[in-house]
């Protein structure tokens, strides 16, 4: 156990360097401007889980929460010119407010209800923004990027290293969340919620707290991708493309240990910039929903699972 | 801005569109409302159908209902395939069949989205036939035919699978598999094969629908999502399983829509349905009809 | 400790009513049950003894009042919050947390249902769940999984569960449905055990014999009403309750 946690945290602080190191020794941007959509998955996709694994509560509304992520920064920048790291500060603010509401929804709906209303949650909200003249209304708004601060060399090379640093906080809660009580009780709650209430588990305060985690790490995580893009409109800041691909990359990878996300956005969203970019974006969501699919039928428990299975399987032949 | 007529024109319309809606819930309405099945891609599966429908009218020049028709067979077996590798894969594995299975539906559904749009483009489709593009005029109110033909259908076809259910042998069992599987099992009937059997039914249905989806208005790929909610607001508002309250349920939905549209503009209708089932499941989750224990 | 004064019951129900819609599932129901004492619930199917201890338990809501425990009102409290004043409870089909060992299943009710002292290590707790479960039988079992168990082995785990969350009352819900005879008997001595060590226990059962031999009151419900409560002997020889059981 504490061998595991000096290792995690070695590697967390590697992590950072290295990618610091990168974002000072590599001056083509394109590396990071890919690289950043990759990192963005994972936070999403870590930050799902909580909510998606631990308490088997299906949130469809990921585009909800990444969107007003990015509506903040956008209503912050416009209104304050408010530096980036405010921005995700108070992203995060509203994404936990956003959990806290859908955790107390959580009180009377379960299951398919839960999932359609977090669709539903997402388009209404994307309807409002879309009514909201202020922050650009359907046609979108242009966001001019201001002047880099040191020590960084280029602004996509800043947001690289922020969503970085996103990703860390995000696997670090997440990993928090599996090895504590709160772990233990969340998984309880999705085996059986009735049995959980009755063995003492506080059902609905984990399940808001899990909420409010999952939705503040979305929120956060959207915030710089208004910056990123200098451009946003709520058809793209709302893309149920993003409930889906945070959907398939959190089951593909596996949501029984905090890593399986990780495994997952890294696998997808580095085949899907391929796809992107050598094919199509349509061949991309096709590829992608294909890999859900298999996944949910074939191996439920996602490659995390699948590499546990083989482990045992190689434990047993040894006996 | 506002006036007495504007509204009345609003309701009939609304009232009419709302038979409409319920015709593009009822499969819904059996596979959530009677047999549990989380099937999220009930409203791409109608779009798919809608797509069926314009091939055989764009390139053989069918007319789109009895187009409808002619794929409902095909439409009955598919759903019967579809089932049973929903059966396979969750429901007799049963456990976390929930998480699995909403993921497995939404999957299916962003598969069909993105193949229609690889065959098809992401341009607007429509069909054509001779009550398309007219209307009927009374005093100052003028009702498109289309809107006339879809509610016509709507409600024979809401009426026959309310009968279908009620009045058939058939028909009660699977109502009776909704209320109590185990019961049906002690009587020697095989709740899988009926559950089957009303799949392929709520899915067969989807011809009809289809049709009329495209009838009613232009379809494009991604149309299912507007749908998701218009269909799981019907069905919930409903109450699950009550075909007499998906009509009702839709005619409010339809009402409540076309008020809307008429009163602050277009840009809010994609969140009237959302809303409204957002009210419903926070509020009233039996829904208005409902079955529940 | 001080003796359980047998004056105060531990737990009151009164004047319990439960509605569904236009269904009345409980009517008026009042009962007082002792502390240490075994008391059996019986009733036809329907008759409303699952809703009463959900009633009891926590997971149908009720007027205030109607319930009482140790002398407070539990009206108000979710179903956790009345597990660790000291309320447990089986299901009548089993629910165990799948996904989890049998031991992991109890460490669940001990992480959150006993007060935690932060002195008490996860491992002296392993060995706590390891002790409850050596007691009834299922030691051997401790690292399988939930969903590899028998039919009697849940039902024990459940009951295992329950223990471990150290319950002053215990409800049974039919923890012998569909158990062989010497497997109900083997399950009727641990029930007869816990209420040795102090614990009360409502057991509902269909198993006549069970509910005679474990029983020290017995009460039975139809359509929601009580229609007897005494001893065994007495409750079995009313002519209503004959009625209700063999439906005449």
């Amino acid at each position: 156990m504490k061998r595991n946690g000096i290792f995690f945290w070695v590697g967390a602080a590697v992590f950072l360097i290295a990618i610091a190191l990168m974002t000072k020794l590599i001056t083509n941007e394109y590396p990071f401007f890919a690289g950043y959509v990759i990192l963005q998955f994972i936070v999403l996709a870590v930050a799902w889980s909580i909510l998606g694994g631990h308490a088997g509560y299906v949130n469809f509304g990921t585009s909800a929460f990444f969107g007003m992520g990015v509506y903040t920064a956008v209503f912050l920048f416009k209104v304050a010119g408010a530096p980036l790291l405010v921005q995700i500060a108070a992203a995060a603010a509203v994404g936990a407010l956003m959990g806290f509401a859908l955790g107390l929804l959580t009180l009377r709906m379960q299951g398919i209800f839960f999932s359609i209303a977090t669709i539903a949650l997402t388009i209404v909200i994307e309807t409002s923004i879309t009514n909201w003249r202020y922050v650009g209304g359907a046609a979108g708004i242009q966001l001019q990027r201001p002047p880099v601060t040191w020590p960084f060399s280029g602004y996509v090379q800043m947001l690289f290293f922020v969503q970085a640093v996103l990703v860390v906080l995000a696997v670090v809660v997440s990993r928090y969340i599996q090895n504590s009580w709160i772990g233990r009780g969340l998984q309880a709650l999705r085996d059986d919620e009735l049995a959980a209430e009755c063995t003492g588990v506080p059902t609905l305060r984990l399940k808001v707290l899990a909420c409010v985690v999952s939705g503040a790490l979305m929120c956060a995580a959207g915030a710089p991708a208004a910056m990123y893009l200098q451009y946003a409109d709520p058809s793209s800041a709302f893309n149920l493309n993003y409930s889906v691909s945070t959907l398939a990359m959190s089951l593909i990878g596996g949501t029984a240990h905090w890593a399986g996300p990780i495994v997952g956005a890294i696998l997808l969203g580095t085949t899907q910039q391929l796809l992107t970019v050598t094919i199509s974006s349509e061949v991309n969501v096709l590829v992608l929903g294909v890999m859900l699919v298999l996944f949910v039928v074939a191996a439920p428990e996602g490659l995390i699972g699948l590499l546990r299975r083989i482990r045992r399987h190689r434990r047993e032949g040894k006996q | 801005m506002f006036s007495f007529e504007l509204l009345l024109d609003a309701v009939v319309l609304g009232v009419l569109l709302g038979c409409f809606y319920a015709a593009v819930s009822l499969g819904l309405s059996v596979a959530f409302g009677l047999l549990d099945v989380p099937h999220v891609a009930h409203p791409a599966f109608l779009v798919l159908a809608s797509y069926a429908v314009y091939v055989l009218n764009e390139f053989y020049g069918i007319d789109p209902l009895l187009a409808g028709l002619l794929i409902t067979p095909f439409l009955f077996v598919f759903g019967l395939a579809a089932y049973r590798l929903y059966y396979e894969t969750f429901e007799k594995r049963g456990s976390d069949a929930g998480v699995r299975g909403i993921a497995f539906f939404f999957g299916i559904a962003f598969i069909i989205e993105v193949l229609i749009i690889l065959q098809f483009g992401v341009d607007q489709r429509s069909v054509t036939a001779t009550y398309i593009g007219k209307a009927w005029r009374i005093g100052d109110m003028r009702i498109p035919y289309r809107l006339v033909v879809a509610f016509a259908v709507a409600t024979l076809l809401t009426t026959l699978l309310a009968l279908y259910l009620s009045k058939t042998f058939m028909g009660r069992a699977i109502r009776a598999v909704a209320q109590d599987q185990e019961a049906l099992r002690l009587m020697g009937a095989n709740p899988i094969r009926i559950k089957q059997w009303a799949f392929g039914i709520a899915t067969a249905v989807l011809g009809i629908a289809g049709a009329l989806l495209i009838i009613v208005a232009p379809v494009d790929p991604t149309l299912d999502r507007a749908y998701i909610g218009r269909t799981f607001c019907v069905v919930v508002m409903a109450g699950l399983g009550s075909m007499t309250g998906t009509l009702v349920a839709a005619i409010i939905l339809g009402v409540a829509e076309s008020i809307v549209l008429t009163l602050f503009g277009a840009s809010w209708a994609p969140a009237i349905s959302f809303a409204m089932l957002l009210g419903v499941l926070a509020v009233r989750p039996q829904g208005l009809f409902g079955r529940r224990s | 400790m001080t003796p359980p004064d047998t004056s105060a019951p531990l737990l009151q129900i009164s004047g319990l009513t439960k509605r569904f819609g236009g269904f009345t599932a409980l009517d008026n129901v009042s009962v007082d049950i002792r502390p240490g004492e075994r008391f059996g619930l019986i009733g036809p199917n329907g008759s409303g003894k699952t809703t009463l201890i959900n009633c009891i338990s926590g997971a149908f809501r009720t007027e205030a009042r109607t319930v009482v425990f140790r002398g407070e009102d539990i009206t108000q409290l979710p179903a956790h919050v009345r597990t660790r004043r000291g309320i447990a409870r089986s299901f009548q089909i089993p629910r165990p947390f799948k996904s989890m060992t049998v031991v992991e299943n109890l460490m669940v009710a001990l992480d959150f249902a006993v007060a935690t002292d932060p002195l008490v290590s996860a491992a002296h707790r392993h060995d706590t769940a390891m002790s409850i479960l050596a007691g009834m039988g299922l030691a051997s079992k401790a690292d399988a999984s939930a969903t590899t168990l028998s039919q009697v082995e849940l039902r024990k785990m459940e009951l295992a569960r329950a223990m471990a969350t150290r319950p002053k009352l215990l409800i049974s819900d039919e923890a012998m449905a569909g158990l062989s005879s010497s497997e109900v008997d083997e399950v009727l001595d641990l029930l007869m055990s816990l209420a040795d060590q102090d614990i009360t226990v409502i057991m509902i059962e269909h198993i006549m014999q069970a509910v005679m031999r474990f029983s020290q009151r017995v009460m039975c419900l139809d359509a929601g009403k009580i229609i007897a409560i005494g001893a065994p002997n007495e409750v079995m020889a009313n002519q209503r309750v004959q009625e209700a059981y063999l439906g005449t």
